[in-house]
């Protein structure tokens, strides 16, 4: 029964789902909304679960001081510091006025903007070892590349408008944008649609089971 | 000299005599009023007509769509019809409700106030600079209605139910001993590699199932998969390391590892703190992840479900520490990061197959081949398509198309 009852429940509230996706009628629509308020309210209580852990996994580790222990007090502190202001703030916490806004906007946004930043040296590094001609296929990789970040900026279409328009840069990049790199994210999009209904459908089914834990 | 001295006193005196007069003359002078050329009277909009009303089909009985004929003013740069108020009553007479204020030119408008199986009446009028000209009259009633099914998805329930008949056909044919052959997938024979490596490192392995909550089917596939990988993990005793960003998918990966330690015959390996809590914040649980790679020094990073711009920062802060990489997304824009960063990627669809690829039984991979025959039935589909359209018949494509 331990198994049985969720792996029934999956199923019912699956098919349920999937059928109020074809029928508008209130009898349908209605209790589909609510299950998925019901969704929300779970995730809200799955919060708490997820901060006592962090919480407990953390403090562990500074009772028995482990490697970098200190940046776990950080985070521990932070975390505790951050509860308290918003339950200070309350509802208000959105108002500028707010320590919950300070925080965001002096703290917590800064160093969201500093870890997006790192990207560009990134994508740079990548990009170096990506575009090493070693082979045919990076070769081509490599040339369609140049080709659609020229094409992309002003001067590199400028530089060909000497050319036939078939072999302006801008052109060639949409070309190469619009054909065969459309046709290739398709493709894999498409197959992608049918692995999630294939998943979806193992779960609903009750095929696929390990996420119910304990063994079959 | 006298006279002249005489003389620059009249002088002076009438100077003075003069500057007193003109002073006191424009004191009493009215300033002349600038005249300005007259502004031609704006005239008040003439009414919008045809006031029409009709029930917007295919939906939960929530919304009624009005067209009207534009007033006679309602022409481009006359300036005389600002706009449109469209108001809603329940009764012919009112009280009437704002619907929604319209722009010149529009003839068409939804409204999706409205509640099922009630009448409701509508009157529109126009308004602009000269006034707001009162509406001829009023249409309804206007009753939305809900309908049982969503004709225009009709070709998704199709191509749905076709593909559930195909993958529940080739299950059973699988359980019944047929089981279909699946191609080798290098970056899932990987993850195997990457584990043995990790064993030899004396060094554990991180398991990524990202930063998607259990909604996005990516982290399911992705959850799915790390049962197997913990029981590989188990079998060869290397410790895993599993930060989840989501509580849900935290619980859920809390089971997946256990389940896996116990199907390999170790359950007292099982470390509870193998799977923790780390933030839904995108960077957050990114930097976190970071930490873990160059403070812990896995030897091998498996990255598996849905991934987006962190997927970089990810893979070429692994890169650096020298790990074995192997990831997996169905995200088509963070494809190319992984490709050049991991050792192995899992395209796609791969990431769906992986679970059933893993565990090798029959019902799982019978479903691989339903899934495989019905994109054959696609593409075919798409051919079809290309043809009809090409020879001006539109009418697959509008079945196709839905709402």
């Amino acid at each position: 029964m331990k198994r049985e009852l969720p792996l029934l429940l999956t199923a019912v509230i699956g098919l349920f789902m999937i059928m109020s996706f074809f029928v508008p009628h209130h009898l349908v629509s209605v209790p589909a909304d609510f299950l998925q308020q019901c969704a929300v309210i779970m995730v809200a209580f799955g919060f708490a679960l997820g901060g006592a852990n962090a919480l407990r996994v953390n403090l562990e580790s500074i009772a028995r001081r482990q490697p970098d222990w200190p940046y776990k007090l950080v985070l521990v502190v932070s975390l505790l510091f951050t509860i308290v202001i918003g339950l200070h703030d309350g509802r208000h916490w959105q108002d500028q006025s707010t320590w919950s806004m300070f925080l965001y906007n002096n703290i917590y946004s800064p160093m969201q903007g500093t870890m997006f930043a790192l990207l560009a040296f990134y994508i740079a590094s990548a990009a170096f070892r990506a575009f090493r001609i070693r082979t045919v296929e990076a070769g081509l990789l490599a040339v369609a590349a140049l080709i659609v970040m020229l094409g992309r900026v002003p001067v590199g279409d400028a530089a060909t408008n000497w050319l036939p328009e078939p072999l302006h840069l801008g052109v060639m990049q949409d070309w190469i944008m619009n054909v065969p790199q459309n046709a290739a994210k398709r493709a894999i999009l498409m197959g992608a649609a049918m692995g999630v209904m294939a998943t979806g459908l193992r779960v609903i089914l009750g095929i696929e089971r390990s996420y119910l834990g304990g063994g079959d | 000299m006298t006279n002249i001295g005489g003389l620059r006193r009249v002088g002076w005196s009438g100077l003075l005599v003069f500057g007193l007069c003109a002073a006191a003359a424009w004191a009493q002078v009215e300033p002349v009023p600038v005249l300005e050329p007259e502004k031609p009277a704006v005239a008040v909009p003439a009414p919008p007509s045809r006031l029409s009303y009709d029930d917007v089909p295919n939906d939960a009985g929530s919304a009624v769509r009005l067209t009207w004929r534009l007033s006679a003013d309602d022409t481009l740069g006359r300036g005389i019809v600002s706009g449109y108020v469209l108001e809603r009553g329940t009764s012919p007479v009112g009280p009437w409700t704002l619907v929604d204020s319209i722009g010149f030119g529009i003839r068409e408008q939804v409204d999706a106030g409205v509640s099922r199986n009630v009448p409701y009446f509508y009157r529109i009028a126009a308004w602009g600079p000269g006034g707001t000209t009162p509406a001829l009259a009023n249409a309804g009633p206007a009753i939305a209605r809900e309908t049982w099914f969503n004709t225009t998805r009709s070709s998704v329930l199709a191509v749905m139910l076709a593909f559930f008949v195909l993958v529940l056909y080739f299950m059973s044919l699988a359980q019944s001993g047929k089981k279909p052959f699946v191609r080798r997938l290098a970056g899932i024979d990987a993850i195997e590699e990457a584990i043995g490596r990790a064993t030899e490192m004396g060094r554990p392995v991180l398991y990524v199932p990202w930063i998607q909550d259990i909604d996005e089917i990516q982290t399911v596939a992705g959850l799915v998969i790390l049962e197997s990988v913990a029981r590989m993990t188990a079998r060869y005793e290397t410790p895993i390391r599993v930060p989840v960003a989501y509580p849900i998918p935290f619980t859920i990966a809390q089971e997946m590892v256990k389940s896996g330690y116990l199907n390999a015959g170790r359950p007292e390996a099982y470390d509870p703190d193998a799977v923790t809590f780390v933030s839904p914040e995108q960077f957050a649980y990114a930097a976190k992840i970071g930490g873990i790679m160059l403070r812990e020094r896995p030897a091998a990073h498996i990255f598996m479900g849905s991934f987006y711009g962190e997927s970089l920062l990810l893979a070429e802060t692994g890169f650096s520490t020298g790990a074995i990489q192997v990831a997996g997304t169905a995200n088509v824009h963070q494809l190319p990061f992984f490709v050049v960063a991991c050792d192995y990627t899992l395209i796609g669809e791969e990431l769906f197959a992986a679970s059933a690829y893993l565990s090798g039984e029959p019902r799982l991979v019978g479903g691989l081949k339903g899934a495989d025959m019905l994109k054959l039935f696609v593409i075919l589909l798409i051919l079809v398509g290309c043809v009809l359209e090409t020879m001006g018949h539109h009418g697959l494509t509008e079945w196709m198309q839905t709402q």
